[in-house]
């Protein structure tokens, strides 16, 4: 049990911080895709930017288990990302929430979106019936 | 505590992410929420309907684990770190989601004409939600990540596929916004 203790202090943080930075919220999403408010891009930009100097730092040290740090790395690729992302994108824009935050919706009280979740992993369930007939 | 009760600016929260990403990698896990929708698949029995579902679930735990604690960081900073939950949108967005029909934006995380018992109920809101769920669980898996996975995660660490991959996000999200929302509503 111990062992899982520290990933569920990091999802609350998590949790905290995609709220209190309004990430989670619908209005945000399509405010951004609106190119109306600076405040999504910020959010991002600033995440990519102290991402890249932590990766940068991190590559030198080892983990916690004393091995060296592990990026994954993502398959090459064009077709898979450019239509798998832009259905992705169709999906956030209209629900106004991907993966992290359809979760932490619930914590919110917003109970509707179990039907969005359970709706999600469907699709998941279908992408996987489908993935070797699909071009990648 | 003035501080954390109002909404934090982008330059906290952008970072504190990037933290959050850094620190399950130290973990020797992954930043990716994604994943857990197919880890959902197998443990609902999937592995009998495609290969894409064989693999041991239980070493996801960590990754469910994560999620659980989403959910309770989601209640307590909503319930006893917001004041207020109000969401301070630019006066350009207020007024053209009120042309589409949407009354007190910002007033609540999500809007009560998808999101209320009301619009469930009924079949164009029900399908909203059906088919917007849909679409990101089929999209994550065939772009092989999300937002964490992808943008922040891959983004941080250079990858050409993730940057295509947020391209991607970007067409679709668009698309729906500019060309499929003035018809929707």
């Amino acid at each position: 049990m111990a062992k899982y203790l520290k990933f569920l202090v990091v999802g609350i943080f998590f949790g905290i911080v995609l709220v209190k930075s309004e990430a989670v919220s619908w209005y945000r999403i399509f405010e951004m895709f609106k190119f109306q408010s600076f405040h999504m891009y910020g959010i991002i930009g600033t995440a990519v930017g102290t991402g890249i100097l932590l990766l940068l730092i991190g590559k030198k040290t080892k983990n916690i288990e004393g091995k060296t740090i592990n990026i994954p790395l993502k398959e090459k690729g064009v077709f898979r990302y450019i239509i798998g992302g832009s259905i992705f994108g169709l999906g956030w824009a209209l629900s106004g929430a991907c993966p992290g935050p359809m979760y932490i919706l619930v914590g919110t009280g917003s109970f509707s979106v179990l039907i969005m979740i359970a709706s999600a992993i469907l699709g998941t369930f279908v992408y996987g019936l489908l993935k070797n007939k699909l071009p990648h | 505590m003035e501080y954390i009760l109002q909404p934090w600016p982008w330059y906290i929260s952008g970072p504190l992410i990037a933290g959050i990403m850094f620190i399950l990698i130290y973990f020797g896990k992954t930043f990716g929420m994604s994943s857990n929708l197919k880890t959902l698949c197998a443990i609902g029995g999937a592995s009998k309907y495609s290969d894409f579902f064989k693999f041991d679930w239980r070493a996801q735990r960590w990754n469910l684990t994560v999620v659980l604690g989403a959910v309770i960081g989601g209640f307590i900073a909503h319930h006893f770190l917001s004041s207020p939950t109000d969401i301070n949108l630019s006066q350009q967005t207020v007024s053209d989601l009120s042309v589409l029909g949407f009354e007190n934006a910002g007033k609540t995380l999500v809007p009560n004409e998808i999101y209320s018992c009301d619009a469930v109920l009924s079949i164009r809101g029900f399908l909203i939600l059906i088919i917007g769920g849909f679409l990101v669980g089929f999209g994550t898996r065939y772009a092989g990540g999300c937002t964490s996975g992808h943008a922040i995660t891959g983004l941080s660490s250079l990858q050409l596929p993730s940057l295509i991959a947020v391209i991607g996000f970007f067409i679709g999200g668009l698309i729906m916004i500019h060309l499929i929302f003035p018809i929707l509503f």
